[in-house]
């Protein structure tokens, strides 16, 4: 656990978030980038598009399931970068909310952290193309911030 | 549960098959059919070090587990509708019982429990051998977009 959250620590410590996009490879697989927001402070997660984000063949579609996935790992690290829990947080549930069908083109997230107490995180995140006021899809969830308990628990 | 069955529901499982296979996404991460029941699907996504979400654990990542399971979830649907029809996911929810163990393959076995006019309902387990011993579950809802029948 000790090497990511190293790495996350002194991305934040060098203002650095574009470091973090390397460090998980499932979100290096599916090619989501984190950037400075352009206006202020914060992290800008963003997934740019490619073809093989696509669900349905011909249907032009992002896939649904990936649209829940890329605002589940915004949100893990959304909770890193505002570096308040020690270990890397565990996901305990997540539910996704499809608004509008996802376009060919970037797809941006939101996140807020809603509460964040010893134990638990509560996330909310929102999905968003060209116009962020309206989101394509929105989630909540909860993630646990406890160390692990070992190969078995959650 | 390796090989790929026959429900006989003709149409509906070639259609089934075709999602599967045809979907630029699944291919990305894997995911592939591997039975169709009379009332359930089942499909995998075969372990892959690029799946990782926890680099010290090797745990594959919760997103990989929604993906299966909303692809899943949608075929088993489109077997209850026909092929003939399109449907869209509402809002799918994916509980966390404990990480999938590293190194493994992950399951999902699904089924449309209920098939109303409007929409479908969905549930899922997600395990590495037994359904019986699942890491993940699932609740999902489809709205059915019909001829003549708008979104929403």
């Amino acid at each position: 656990m000790a090497e990511l959250l190293e790495q996350v620590r002194s991305a934040r410590a060098a203002g650095d978030c574009q470091r973090l996009t390397d460090l998980v490879p499932y979100a290096r697989l599916i090619g989501m980038r984190f950037e400075p927001c352009p206006e202020g402070e914060g992290l800008c997660i963003r997934l740019p598009y490619r073809d093989d984000l696509i669900g349905r063949p011909g249907s032009g579609s992002l896939h649904g399931g990936l649209l829940g996935a890329f605002l589940e790992h915004g949100a893990i690290m959304q909770i890193l970068w505002e570096g308040q829990s020690c270990y890397l947080p565990r996901i305990i549930n997540f539910h996704v909310d499809y608004l509008r069908r996802g376009a060919q083109e970037t797809t941006y997230a939101t996140v807020e952290i809603r509460r964040q107490g010893r134990r638990v995180a509560n996330v909310h995140a929102s999905a968003w193309q060209s116009e962020p006021q309206r989101p394509i899809a929105a989630a909540r969830g909860h993630f646990l911030l406890t160390p692990p308990e070992g190969s078995d628990g959650i | 549960m390796t090989a790929e069955t026959d429900n006989g529901a003709g149409i509906g499982l070639e259609h089934a098959r075709r999602l599967f296979r045809g979907s630029p996404h699944g291919a990305l991460i894997g995911l592939e059919l591997v039975e169709l029941g009379d009332d359930h699907l089942i499909a995998r996504v075969p372990y892959r070090p690029e799946l990782i979400g926890n680099p010290e654990t090797g745990h594959i990542h919760g997103g990989v587990i929604t993906t299966l399971i909303d692809q899943s979830c949608g075929a088993a649907v489109l077997m209850a509708t026909g092929p003939a029809e399109r449907i869209v996911t509402l809002d799918l929810r994916v509980d966390h019982l404990r990480p999938a163990a590293a190194g493994r393959d992950v399951y999902a076995r699904c089924e449309c429990y209920r098939l109303a006019g409007e929409v479908a309902f969905a549930r899922a387990v997600a395990y590495e051998d037994d359904p019986a011993e699942p890491f993940a579950t699932s609740m999902s809802a489809f709205m059915r977009l019909r001829e003549g029948v708008g979104r929403g």
